[in-house]
């Protein structure tokens, strides 16, 4: 058995970049998510929405090159690629809940086995907390993704069977990837589709808060 | 030709009484009318509604407003890492909040400016934004009733207005600017240019004139940052 292996954070992006399909229109959140724009594979081309009113947004601005009033939803200067449009911020989440955005790949705190959301708010956690456009994209995707390591620093599963934190969205999870797999929310209860190298199913399992379905084994998870 | 062009920042704020509700646009450092921020501030009014997407970054933006403890409620959807001064006036109590999901915001305020009373939408079905709103099934879908948002003001940044408050915005320095624009009784604008009626070309107008009633050239003003 080879050495047990938990995903960087930006292996995690990468192996979400390749839950992107060809020209998708994505919408990328805070966190392990918006690692994923460098990350995307060679042959794939997605054209980037930001929820503060930009479509093909482009790498981040050179230093030196910044412009205060083109920034993405975290303040960062970013750039356009040929085709971008500006639009007001209805429009903006006209797109993310109207259905109009293929992939959003969103961080969390804690899923449910029934894709239920929560990434929004810590419970006695200090100050008032901000929601953002998070509701708006967990109830419209098309597909939404979530990226987020499986267990807290304290141990506890963060994939389980009813969130204990604030909700975001009900039902609105479609896949998982953590340091350790790739999981599939289905009708039926959570898929394993991939664990992460040298990890078994049975060892995954516990470090999950919900029943694991599998086909009896799972490859090992895909990053380049 | 109705004159909208105000020659100061202080004269664009100076009936703004205590009590009143006022929609700030801005996003991500974004679109913010910082100009009129610090003309309200020097004013002094107090009690205020404010709506906006965030709640300031330390004392810019919004901040000045609740270091100066001017603002008695909040409806934003991220007030933000850095809203030092609000999070103080709200952990004392100071200051009330209403946290809505930022498209449901925009959609609150279209409402308003739209003349419909409301709209159910299946966003924050099942979460705490949901508590004491009417919920019912539409197409199979669970869904709450959320209401419009008026204001009695608007404070927002265009790049460049006529004579006759016809807007552009640079860059997306857009966001919530035009939607507020359209929800406020009375639209007060800053800009950095204003031109000849005429200059801005029928098909690039993003904000028609008839939702600004103020405008306030700011570039290069007292204020002006």
């Amino acid at each position: 058995m080879p050495d047990k292996m938990r995903l960087t954070r930006e292996q995690i992006a990468q192996r979400a970049a390749l839950e992107l399909p060809d020209s998708a229109y994505v919408n990328l959140g805070w966190g392990i998510p918006n690692l994923i724009a460098d990350h995307l594979p060679k042959n794939v081309e997605v054209y980037f929405h930001s929820e503060n009113g930009i479509l093909g947004m482009g790498p981040r601005a050179k230093p030196g090159e910044e412009d205060y009033d083109l920034v993405d939803a975290m303040k960062m200067p970013v750039t356009l690629i040929p085709g971008a449009s500006f639009f007001h911020q209805a429009d903006a989440h006209l797109m993310t809940r109207g259905g109009h955005i293929d992939v959003a790949v969103l961080g969390g705190f804690q899923v449910s086995e029934k894709g239920d959301l929560a990434n929004w708010k810590i419970p006695g956690a200090k100050g008032s907390g901000g929601i953002g456009g998070a509701m708006d994209i967990a109830a419209g995707a098309k597909k939404l993704i979530v990226c987020m390591e499986h267990i807290t620093r304290e141990g506890a599963p963060k994939i389980v069977r009813q969130c204990t934190y604030p909700l975001t969205g009900l039902a609105c999870v479609d896949i998982i990837v953590t340091d350790l797999a790739v999981i599939d929310v289905k009708p039926e209860g959570l898929m394993l589709r991939e664990v992460a190298p040298g990890w078994s199913i049975e060892e995954l399992q516990k470090l999950t808060g919900a029943p694991l379905m599998s086909l009896g084994r799972a490859p090992e998870m895909k990053f380049p | 030709m109705r004159h909208k062009i105000f020659s100061s920042l202080d004269a664009a704020v100076a009936d703004i009484r205590d009590g009143a509700r006022i929609m700030f646009g801005g996003f991500g450092g974004a679109g913010f009318p910082n100009n009129l921020i610090q003309a309200l501030a020097l004013k002094g009014t107090k009690d205020i509604t404010a709506i906006s997407n965030n709640c300031g970054t330390h004392d810019g933006e919004l901040g000045l407003l609740f270091k100066n403890a001017q603002i008695a409620h909040v409806i934003a959807s991220f007030p933000g890492p850095h809203s030092t001064y609000f999070q103080e006036q709200l952990a004392a109590k100071k200051v009330t909040l209403e946290l809505v999901p930022q498209g449901i915001l925009c959609e609150r305020m279209r409402a308003a400016a739209a003349g419909l009373q409301g709209f159910y939408t299946t966003v924050g079905v099942g979460t705490e934004i949901a508590v004491g709103k009417e919920e019912r099934v539409i197409e199979g879908k669970r869904c709450i009733l959320e209401m419009p948002i008026h204001a009695d003001y608007a404070l927002i940044k265009g790049e460049r207005a006529d004579e006759l408050g016809n807007l552009t915005y640079r860059l997306a320095a857009r966001n919530f600017n035009p939607i507020m624009a359209m929800a406020a009784t009375t639209t007060i604008v800053e800009v950095d240019e204003i031109v000849p009626v005429g200059s801005i070309k029928p098909e690039h107008v993003v904000t028609p004139a008839i939702f600004v009633h103020r405008v306030v050239q700011a570039k290069g003003m007292r204020y002006a940052g």
